[in-house]
């Protein structure tokens, strides 16, 4: 298990009270751990660490946690563990105190690259999950134009995701997840291929979003200041294992605008991350050069 | 000069870029010692090595790299570059027009005798007089009818197992070996086992076209489907999607389009084998036709049966694709 965590704060009461709370699931990671060769032979150069050890994460519902750690601190492992995409080689994931046994529409994923179906229209990925549903087709339309218009394409409805910018893609992407009327949003790196001024616009959005429809987001990022401008917490995770350092608060107002970004409150509490992750990234460069050499 | 107070916790490394514009002219890239030195005396040194003995900028010991003459300019098409829509029909043209003006101008000149190379006008003659007597229409049939069955049957065969071996491990290490090894058996060398196992009738010739096209059309069926980015089939399942769901839903039209280009490419080899069983053993179909002309030397109808092929298979080859283009709209 990992050492002491000095800066581990308890967990469970979100610092800023959700919106409305009212749509989003109560998450409870337990003692998880994940070893890709657990009970296997190990194969020749594969870290002799396991990816994730001993993390206990509880995030309520409507909450709105970021997790932040440099690469390789198996950030994505953890949202793949919750998604049900890959199960715990120890510990549990529940969600509303029901264990994760695979991936499903009440716990919903949004990674990098969108992930839409290029087939598929902006309105019909959108319907993907709905048409798995006993739905008529009148309420299915409804439902997809509301979220259409919740992300701002509803002028954009007939393309297909090659005529869409990578910001819209991501919209699409995101009311895919939402039209299943998830208990949580997972969101891997959502905006991490988005040029800067793009990535601004998407996390207002994003703020917005989770403002509207009262859904728990866990959302992971290697950018602590999307995480920081995003979050209701923050939690910190070092690799070799990878593990929670810190779990933070973030005590800003629940309106966050440009102007948060300037907020003293906010660049301190920027600068503290980035030192721990910075930290442990280095820690874990120069172990990598250690086994190298 | 900016960067004298870095926000980093670690200390700064010297960068070159910290070094007095002189000292960076001074460094001549003859001379291995350049007169200013190397760094900045009143720099901190950086990292070990960074202020070393050599002589280049930055304490290497070699120079600039050799360059060479700029490349001559050239009216030679540059590579990956296309061409304007009248230069391109234009050759598109001439890809057509140039043999067959070869090939009249030979036969016209006599050098070949109009026994080997009938010009194009007895070759059309010979097509009319066959579709005048009714025989062009029923060996077209025939070799048709034969294409269609035993590519429909291969299709069927193959497109299932493609899929499977695609999408799964377990299919994909079962299959693969014997599959590998069957395609490379030539499925002409089958046609005296096929005429003893079933015969001289139809169905040995429809097993060849099968046998023919299955391997090919289940691996190339296999590759399309393995090339499924797996964050689509990951995402699918969060949407709720089950594995039967997942198959028909994601997988078949993520797949279609290469699908059916597989299958064109396919159908063109179809059209090989189906010659190849007439030319061996049948009394009616195109193959069936080329062998009865050989018998009196009508080297003419031989050709013109020959073009009436290559058209059969550039009308399929055109509506495959038309096809492909309809479900593939995406893939553009």
């Amino acid at each position: 298990m990992s050492g002491p965590d000095l800066t581990k704060t308890p967990a469970t009461a979100p610092a800023v009270p959700a919106p409305t709370g009212e749509g989003g699931g109560a998450l409870l990671l337990r003692g998880v751990g994940m070893d890709f060769h657990a009970g296997r032979r190990r194969p020749a150069g594969a870290p002799a660490i396991p990816t994730l050890v001993g993390v206990d994460l509880a995030v309520a519902p409507g909450e709105f946690v970021c997790i932040v750690g440099a690469s390789g601190s198996g950030k994505s492992t953890l949202l793949r563990l919750v998604a049900g995409l890959i199960r715990p080689t120890e510990g549990q994931v529940t969600l509303d105190g029901r264990p994760v046994e695979g991936p499903g529409p009440e716990r919903g994923l949004v990674c990098q690259s969108g992930a839409l179906f290029p087939w598929r229209t902006a309105a019909a990925n959108i319907a993907f999950g709905l048409e798995l549903l006993p739905m008529p087709r009148a309420e299915r339309r409804r439902r997809v134009a509301w979220y259409l218009n919740e992300v701002g394409l509803e002028a954009y409805g007939d393309r297909l995701p090659g005529q869409l910018s990578g910001g819209q893609r991501q919209r699409v992407a995101i009311a895919r997840a939402l039209a299943c009327e998830p208990r949580v949003v997972l969101l891997d790196e959502p905006f991490g291929a988005l040029d800067v001024q793009t990535k601004e616009d998407m996390q207002l959005f994003l703020r917005q979003v989770w403002a509207d429809t009262g859904t728990t987001v866990l959302m992971v990022t290697h950018d602590v200041e999307e995480a920081v401008f995003l979050g209701q917490r923050v939690v910190v995770l070092a690799s070799d294992p990878g593990r929670v350092v810190a779990d933070l608060p973030v005590r800003l107002p629940a309106g966050r605008d440009l102007g948060t970004r300037r907020d003293p409150a906010f660049l301190e509490l920027r600068a503290e991350v980035e030192d721990l992750v910075r930290l442990h990234h280095r820690a874990h460069t120069s172990r990598l050069a250690a086994t190298a050499g | 000069m900016s960067g004298t107070d870095l926000p980093l916790t670690a200390p700064a490394p010297a960068v070159a870029d910290d070094r007095p514009a002189s000292a960076a002219s001074a460094a001549s890239p003859v001379s291995p010692v350049s007169p200013a030195g190397s760094a900045d005396p009143t720099q901190p040194a950086g990292p070990a090595g960074r202020a070393g003995v050599g002589g280049g900028p930055g304490g290497r010991a070699w120079g600039p790299p050799p360059r060479r003459r700029p490349a001559r300019p050239s009216r030679l098409p540059k590579l990956g570059e296309d061409v304007s829509p009248p230069t391109r029909w234009v050759l598109r043209v001439l890809s057509v027009v140039v043999p067959l003006v070869v090939w009249v101008t030979l036969s016209a000149s006599g050098a070949v005798d109009d026994t080997f190379l009938p010009s194009p006008a007895a070759v059309f003659s010979a097509g009319v007089d066959m579709a005048r007597s009714g025989e062009l229409f029923s060996d077209t049939w025939s070799s048709v009818r034969r294409v269609g069955l035993g590519f429909l049957i291969a299709v069927a065969i193959s497109v299932p197992l493609g899929f499977a071996m695609g999408s799964m491990g377990w299919a994909q290490a079962l299959l693969e070996p014997v599959i590998g090894l069957l395609r490379y058996m030539p499925a002409s060398a089958f046609i005296p086992l096929l005429i003893i196992w079933l015969g001289l009738g139809e169905s040995s010739k429809i097993a060849l076209l099968v046998i023919g096209v299955v391997f090919f059309n289940t691996l190339m069926t296999a590759d399309v489907v393995r090339r499924i980015p797996p964050d689509l089939l990951e995402v699918s399942g969060t949407l709720g999607a089950r594995q039967h769901e997942i198959a028909r839903k994601v997988i078949l039209p993520y797949a279609l389009p290469g699908m059916i280009d597989a299958a064109r490419v396919n159908a063109a080899a179809a059209w090989n084998f189906v010659v190849v069983a007439e030319l061996v053993a049948a009394t009616s179909g195109l193959g069936y036709r080329i062998t009865r002309a050989q018998r009196f030397l009508q080297t003419d109808k031989i050709f013109a049966v020959l073009v009436v092929i290559g058209l059969i298979g550039l009308t399929i080859d055109v509506l495959l694709r038309l096809a492909r283009d309809r479900v593939g709209r995406w893939a553009r």
